[in-house]
């Protein structure tokens, strides 16, 4: 399966919904900071890997499949669904990477500059989460 | 207060650039990747190392790791649902929330309490 990139979507997305995540991304963000200072890092550590945006995201896609669909005179609702599935599944194997991200920040943030911890760890985590859909791909070990 | 809005502006910019980054890529499978990329993380670690400290940090990565594996947990179970194409998205990924919390602070409270 190749990956491709298309712009297009970028035109069909309503401003509203880029500000709806951009409101769920803010909210949880300052959410995980609350938490932590009300409860401690134990706690507060917990929303760093917290779905924020996943229903909103989830919503589009099914949104702009069942769009496109119903533009070719068809009524696209299971389409929708099961790409909006589909993107779970990839945020499902995506989750390995987020994983790997969090042992980096734990072993390493005490002892390296917090830059390249970060940088490190995000290097690492784009490597786990598509080396992890690459081998899916070509094996279906899923 | 100013440290949470300023959590809230960056956290928004760097959740939003990830869920364009998946929004322009296909196949679907592959976009979604970016759905479980560490946004918040990102936004936040380098403000609380500054904050309150390395070790503060620390103890928040390790409980990311619970949350990383709530998440997928979550994932799985909303995909699961939404291949069989029953319920609208918004619906299955609202109602399976709760498994995220449930996840997440059960290991919490069983190994890194």
């Amino acid at each position: 399966m190749q990956v491709k990139i298309d712009t297009s979507v970028l035109a069909e997305t309503k401003w509203s919904d880029y500000a709806i995540r951009f409101l769920f991304g803010g909210m949880i963000t300052a959410a995980a900071g609350i938490v932590a200072k009300k409860c401690g890092p134990g706690v507060g550590g917990l929303f760093l890997a917290f779905p924020a945006i996943f229903p909103a995201s989830a919503t589009l896609i099914e949104k702009n499949a069942i769009d496109k669909k119903r533009q070719a005179g068809l009524d696209g609702t299971k389409r929708g669904r099961k790409e909006a599935g589909a993107d779970a599944a990839g945020a499902a194997i995506g989750t390995l990477g987020l994983f790997v991200f969090a042992v980096i920040i734990w072993r390493f943030v005490t002892d390296y500059r917090v830059w390249a911890v970060l940088l490190f760890a995000t290097a690492v985590w784009l490597v786990v989460a598509v080396g992890t859909w690459g081998i899916r791909n070509v094996r279906r070990i899923f | 207060m100013t440290q949470i809005i300023i959590r809230f502006f960056v956290g928004g910019i760097v959740v939003s650039l990830f869920a364009i980054v998946g929004d322009i890529l296909r196949p679907k499978s592959f976009a979604g990747l970016f759905g479980a990329a560490p946004s918040i993380a990102l936004a936040t670690l380098a403000l609380t190392v500054a904050s309150d400290g390395r070790l503060y940090a620390a103890t928040e990565g390790r409980s990311m790791m619970a949350g990383a594996i709530a998440f997928l947990v979550y994932a799985s179970v909303v995909s699961r649902y939404l291949m069989r194409a029953k319920c609208p998205a918004l619906r299955i990924t609202v109602a399976a929330i709760p498994v995220w919390f449930c996840v997440a602070f059960g290991i919490w409270e069983c190994w890194l309490k």
